[in-house]
């Protein structure tokens, strides 16, 4: 039974997003897609400054099964990236809830009504 | 079996030699006057070994090999058929092993004959007007023939037209093909039966001028065909863009209905799947395109032509230029003339039959134990999604890694990604029925050693010369040569 935090918003991308501050998140992948990706060998990571929009993909993750793009769950201005998973991908795999992506300041934090909470995201994965 | 797992720079003794020369008789040059730019500074690492010892060591690195020779290989999209020996006896001929490209066109005349005659062949099976042999490998195919549509909307002043639809369940060349090719890819949902969903697809044209074609594969990677094929084609037609073929499934079709009557205006056919050229480790592969009657003058140079019953070679101002050195693979073309004229036409006509036959009988005898996540039949492949009982963690990792103890080469797995444990199974038309009855029954032995013995599974392969790999090292680790092995242990130990 894979894990899902209580808290977080989650796309139906198997992303989550974590509010750190009024319009500050940081954006994963959630702990059911890190599983079903097996383990992760490499992470394609956008650069501070670059723009995050809905929907579109903004990095990608690269198991030994499949290379899957990761697709921005809220628009934004990525003001941090966790360089720390280009180095160390297994990090994905063993904390997908630590391993923050990167970090965004939101153009629009009502977007945030759009993902699901965490009850509504256990249903999503239970189909 | 003993263990051998030597490289062959592990060998080298210093210098050990292991062939005689006669002294140079070339006095006028002397290595030593080249310009100091041209000679390298260090001397390159060579292993430095015997002729028996090079023998020996390739010989057992080969036993630890598995190909078609050595039994069942079942690997989904790659139509691994037998390869009849007779193509190689063909190729071996003097005739046409000693030509050169750029010997007098009167001489080769034979030469060109095979190429003009197999491009006519394979348009007659495919259903187009003209082929080009010059393609290197499926791939390479796919580009030239995304070069072709995107030349013929430039040559119509559609600069704009740039966008092609690929449907999820495509080979990653796919998409592939179209960045390379300067294009972008819109990607369309494939519905719950596994097909083009076609309300997808009208909601992806809608109202855009930009579209420039759509990439299909039919029967597509779930080995399923596009019953709705004619309505796709009709619809990307009226959008003003082509259809494209992807011609990796060619094998299910063969004799029954043609890719070019479907609505498709080009497509690439791999020789090495369909028509029995050597398969795997990379080559020497090939990728003949055909087109329309609308689309031949934008084929590449150099083009093979004939009148009367003389062959010569054209270069067409309106190509897409020149992509291979000269006409392709061409000793694979040969192998794919000589296996097409052996079986004859009414015989190439069953391929597709049995072919999908095989695979029917394949599905309908696992899917008491396996998952089958498309109902109704398949064509030439067909996919599961791991075992049904999915109790004790098995995955599909673990089912291919077994079938290795049991002699068979694993199935293609985790491909197409619409299932998180695709197992993809092609048979192909060469087994035979005990064949396809002892991989059933090994199979179901799998299934139950998942219940009774998961361990069984966990460790498997334990009988091949090769344990389980770790995959995650060698992703991680991109160790290619000698050179980065030395770096990689240097580090290690550091």
């Amino acid at each position: 039974m894979s894990k899902i935090l209580e808290g977080l918003y989650y796309s139906e991308d198997h992303e989550w997003v974590k509010v750190l501050e009024d319009d500050v998140v940081l954006v994963g992948i959630s702990d059911f897609a890190q599983a079903e990706l097996g383990d992760v060998v490499f992470v394609d990571l956008p650069e501070e400054g670059d723009e995050l929009i809905k929907g579109e993909e903004f990095g990608a993750v690269e198991s030994v099964k499949a290379a899957s793009d990761l697709i921005a769950p809220i628009s934004g201005e990525i003001i941090e990236v966790n360089e720390e998973l280009v180095s160390e991908p297994e990090k994905v795999n063993q904390e997908p809830y630590e391993a923050w992506f990167v970090k965004v300041k939101m153009n629009n934090s009502k977007e945030l009504k759009d993902l699901m909470d965490h009850k509504a995201y256990k249903e999503e994965i239970s189909e | 079996m003993i263990r051998y797992n030597k490289l062959i720079f592990e060998l080298s003794t210093e210098d050990r030699v292991g062939y005689s020369l006669p002294n140079s008789k070339f006095s006028d040059y002397n290595i030593n006057d080249l310009k100091t730019d041209y000679l390298r500074t260090e001397e390159p690492d060579l292993p430095e070994v015997s002729e028996l010892e090079v023998l020996r060591h390739f010989t057992n690195i080969s036993n630890k090999n598995f190909g078609v020779e050595n039994g069942f290989y079942p690997l989904g999209s790659c139509t691994m058929k037998y390869n009849p020996k007779i193509n190689e006896e063909i190729v071996n001929f003097n005739n046409f092993k000693r030509l050169h490209p750029l010997q007098p066109v009167s001489t080769t005349q034979g030469a060109f004959k095979v190429y003009y005659d197999l491009q006519k062949i394979l348009a007659e099976i495919s259903g187009f007007h003209e082929f080009s042999l010059n393609p290197y490998a499926g791939a390479h195919g796919e580009l030239i023939g995304l070069m072709i549509i995107k030349k013929y909307h430039e040559s119509r002043g559609d600069f704009h037209k740039n966008k092609i639809i690929i449907p999820d369940s495509a080979h990653g060349t796919n998409p592939a093909s179209v960045v390379v090719c300067g294009m972008e890819v819109i990607e369309i949902e494939s519905n719950k039966r596994g097909r083009v969903d076609i309300d997808s697809l009208k909601e992806a044209i809608s109202g855009r001028d930009d579209i420039a074609g759509m990439m299909l594969t039919n029967p597509n990677t779930l080995g399923i065909f596009e019953e709705n094929i004619c309505e796709i084609a009709k619809l990307i037609h009226k959008a003003g863009g082509k259809m494209y073929n992807d011609g990796a499934n060619l094998n299910a079709l063969l004799g029954k209905v043609r890719p070019g009557d479907m609505g498709f205006d080009v497509m690439h056919i791999n020789l090495h799947k369909t028509f029995s050229t050597p398969h795997g480790g990379g080559g020497p592969g090939s990728g003949p395109v055909g087109v329309t009657e609308e689309l031949a003058k934008f084929l590449p140079n150099p083009q093979v032509k004939k009148m009367d019953d003389y062959y010569y070679v054209e270069n067409n101002g309106d190509a897409i230029g020149q992509i291979s050195a000269f006409y392709g693979n061409y000793l694979v073309s040969l192998r794919a003339l000589v296996y097409l004229l052996t079986l004859g036409k009414e015989n190439i006509k069953l391929i597709g039959r049995y072919a999908t036959l095989n695979a029917n009988y394949v599905r309908n005898a696992l899917k008491s134990t396996y998952e089958l996540p498309i109902q109704g039949n398949c064509m030439h492949e067909t996919v599961f999604n791991g075992l049904i009982n999915k109790e004790n963690d098995i995955k599909t990792l673990d089912i291919a890694k077994r079938l290795l103890d049991y002699g068979m080469h694993a199935p293609t797995i985790y491909f197409p990604l619409l299932f998180p444990q695709a197992i993809m199974i092609e048979p192909t038309e060469t087994e035979s029925l005990q064949t396809l009855d002892e991989f059933i029954e090994i199979m179901h032995k799998i299934a139950i050693e998942a219940k009774e013995n998961p361990d069984k599974l966990k460790d498997a392969p334990t009988k091949t010369p090769i344990r389980r790999t770790d995959e995650v090292f060698a992703a991680k680790q991109m160790i290619f040569s000698y050179k980065d092995y030395l770096e990689y242990i240097e580090k290690r130990d550091e």
